[in-house]
């Protein structure tokens, strides 16, 4: 498979500090490849340099095979893009910004008829397709602005952090959608610090802190190679939780002590759980579930993804 | 494949795309902007023009400033200042919700469009608004009795050549604001208004002390105003300075642009 984009050594400098640092990583035609990590991993910095308006400080960069410094414009006629936060024209209706948009990609009016409407039902905001951005929801102006980046039936789409900010059913919807583009074989590159999210769309991900690579993988490897199967979630009470630590280190292959719980790294929870119970301790809750993506991150980084 | 030509379409043509997103914009705000087309020409001739107008006329005598009614040698100061006065809003406000409030030019940016092309975009439709001031305000004018020669159509331009020469440093200068509320107060009180009023607008720049006329020397309103004088009733002006105008207008104009070209791309990639 041929890759759309390839990063070598890419790195990006702010003065002394390095946002970016000497990252590799390659994005194939048709994957959804993820940046997993907190807020001020570099994350946006690399879409950005992807996205053809930020220069690299140094590395090496091809998109769609061109280096971004050189052929901006005619990268970015191959990209959509949906950045971190909304910048529609708010003044404008929902149709007139999907349709000013293609415009800048040079596209004729009757190209864009027809495909402002496919976009409008992509969307669901046919009903909302004269109204005015600025009375439009959140969730709302987020798919207006992904059925944007798509008017031009870009290469690869990018997507910076594309449900921050939205509340749970609104991002149902979202993820949805992108998992319709997904299946029509759309490249997709996307940002996120929530790891539901990453696992829900990412077939490819890279989780990163601090500018560096901590690990690259199949969200499914990840949790494979870096966690075990069930994690058992512990609360004593806030005051209590560090007196038991010890003891329960002993009963498990790793344990992770947050401010308000404590987490057991095991490949039975129930079984863990019944022997503590056994043993005398009584937590006031106790919770199994699934390992994720999350506790990837804390294995990796020491450190919880949302803080 | 489809795409391919239309990217070269958008290096050639994207400036229009730009002034095609600007006109959508204005259109949402027409009544608005026909209602101060008219109105602030009307009440300036009414206000300064006849009512400070019928008092001059009375003491010096008809033809006391500059050899002609005092609403003949204002007229042509009026249209240029709202030339400029329009080509600086037209301007300011879409560059600020640009980069700042609704950072639209940065999805403008993230297509095959580049900074240059936002910059001189909003340029020419601040332009073509402003022309539609100027003409509607002309007209005015000349219903008024205020543009006695066959050349006064010629202010027109002078004034469209102000209004360009001033947008264009607005253009600059508020591409590279952060923090808008004291730029927009700075500008307007301690630029605008000034220049408007030293800029032999009201009066001869000769009747000042010598001291303050360097104000007009700097103003691009001044330079305007002298050759729309000209122009109007045939104020009387040496071919050197009727040249000096053209070149201090023009030579604004071009310097103003190519800092804002400048400025555009560099804060759309930072």
């Amino acid at each position: 498979m041929t890759s759309l984009i390839f990063a070598r050594s890419l790195t990006k400098t702010y003065g002394d500090f390095v946002a970016v640092d000497q990252i590799n990583f390659e994005v194939r035609k048709g994957e959804s490849f993820g940046l997993l990590g907190p807020n001020g991993a570099g994350k946006s910095t690399i879409m950005r340099m992807i996205g053809a308006t930020l220069q690299r400080s140094s590395g090496e960069l091809a998109v769609l095979g061109k280096d971004p410094e050189k052929f901006g414009p005619q990268i970015r006629a191959h990209l959509g893009v949906v950045p971190q936060q909304d910048n529609l024209d708010s003044e404008l209706t929902v149709r007139e910004n999907l349709y000013i948009y293609g415009r800048y990609f040079g596209l004729s009016k009757k190209f864009l008829t027809p495909k402002i409407q496919e976009l409008l039902e992509f969307a669901q905001l046919e009903e909302k397709r004269d109204v005015k951005v600025e009375a439009l929801s959140g969730g709302m102006k987020r798919r207006l602005t992904i059925a944007r980046a798509l008017v031009s039936e870009p290469e690869i789409l990018m997507l910076d952090e594309p449900t921050t900010g939205l509340d749970p059913q609104a991002r149902h919807i979202l993820w949805d959608r992108l998992f319709r583009l997904k299946e029509m074989g759309v490249t997709l590159l996307l940002t996120t610090h929530f790891m539901d999210e990453a696992e829900q769309l990412c077939q490819r991900l890279i989780v990163m802190d601090k500018g560096k690579i901590m690990a690259e993988d199949s969200p499914v490897e990840l949790i494979r190679k870096y966690v075990t199967k069930e994690v058992l979630e512990l609360r004593f009470g806030s005051d209590k939780n560090s007196q038991y630590v010890d003891q329960l280190r002993q009963k498990c292959d790793r344990i992770e002590q947050l401010p308000d719980r404590i987490l057991l790294y095991t490949n039975d929870g129930e079984t863990l759980l019944t022997e503590i119970v056994g043993s005398g301790l009584h937590p006031i809750t106790s919770l199994v579930r699934r390992s994720s993506l999350e506790d990837v991150f804390l294995r990796l980084t020491g450190r919880s993804l949302i803080e | 494949m489809k795409l391919e030509v239309a990217q070269r379409e958008v290096s050639r043509f994207g400036a229009l795309y730009i002034v095609e997103a600007r006109f959508k914009n204005m259109f949402k705000w027409r009544s608005a902007i026909i209602t101060a087309a008219i109105l602030n020409p009307v009440l300036y001739l009414l206000s300064v023009g006849v009512g400070i107008g019928s008092l001059v006329d009375a003491k010096q005598g008809v033809g006391g400033v500059d050899g002609v009614q005092y609403l003949t040698f204002l007229a042509p100061a009026l249209l240029a200042s709202a030339a400029i006065q329009g080509a600086i809003d037209e301007v300011t406000f879409p560059t600020l919700q640009g980069f700042k409030w609704a950072k639209n030019f940065f999805a403008m940016n993230s297509t095959p469009i580049t900074g240059n092309q936002i910059a001189l975009g909003v340029y020419i439709a601040a332009l073509c608004r402003t022309f539609l001031t100027v003409v509607v305000y002309w007209f005015i004018l000349l219903i008024a009795g205020a543009l006695p020669t066959g050349t006064a159509w010629l202010a027109m331009f002078v004034a469209m050549l102000a209004g360009g020469a001033f947008a264009s440093i607005m253009l600059f200068l508020t591409s590279k604001v952060e923090k808008e509320d004291f730029f927009l107060t700075a500008i307007g009180r301690l630029i605008i208004m000034p220049l408007f009023l030293f800029s032999g607008t009201f009066y001869p720049l000769s009747s000042m002390p010598l001291i303050l006329q360097p104000i007009g020397w700097i103003s691009p309103l001044w330079h305007a105003t002298e050759l729309g004088r000209y122009f109007t009733y045939g104020h009387s002006i040496s071919g050197l300075m009727i040249g000096v105008h053209f070149i201090f207008l023009t030579s604004l104009l071009a310097l103003g642009l190519k800092l804002a070209f400048r400025n555009f791309t560099k804060r759309l990639s930072k």
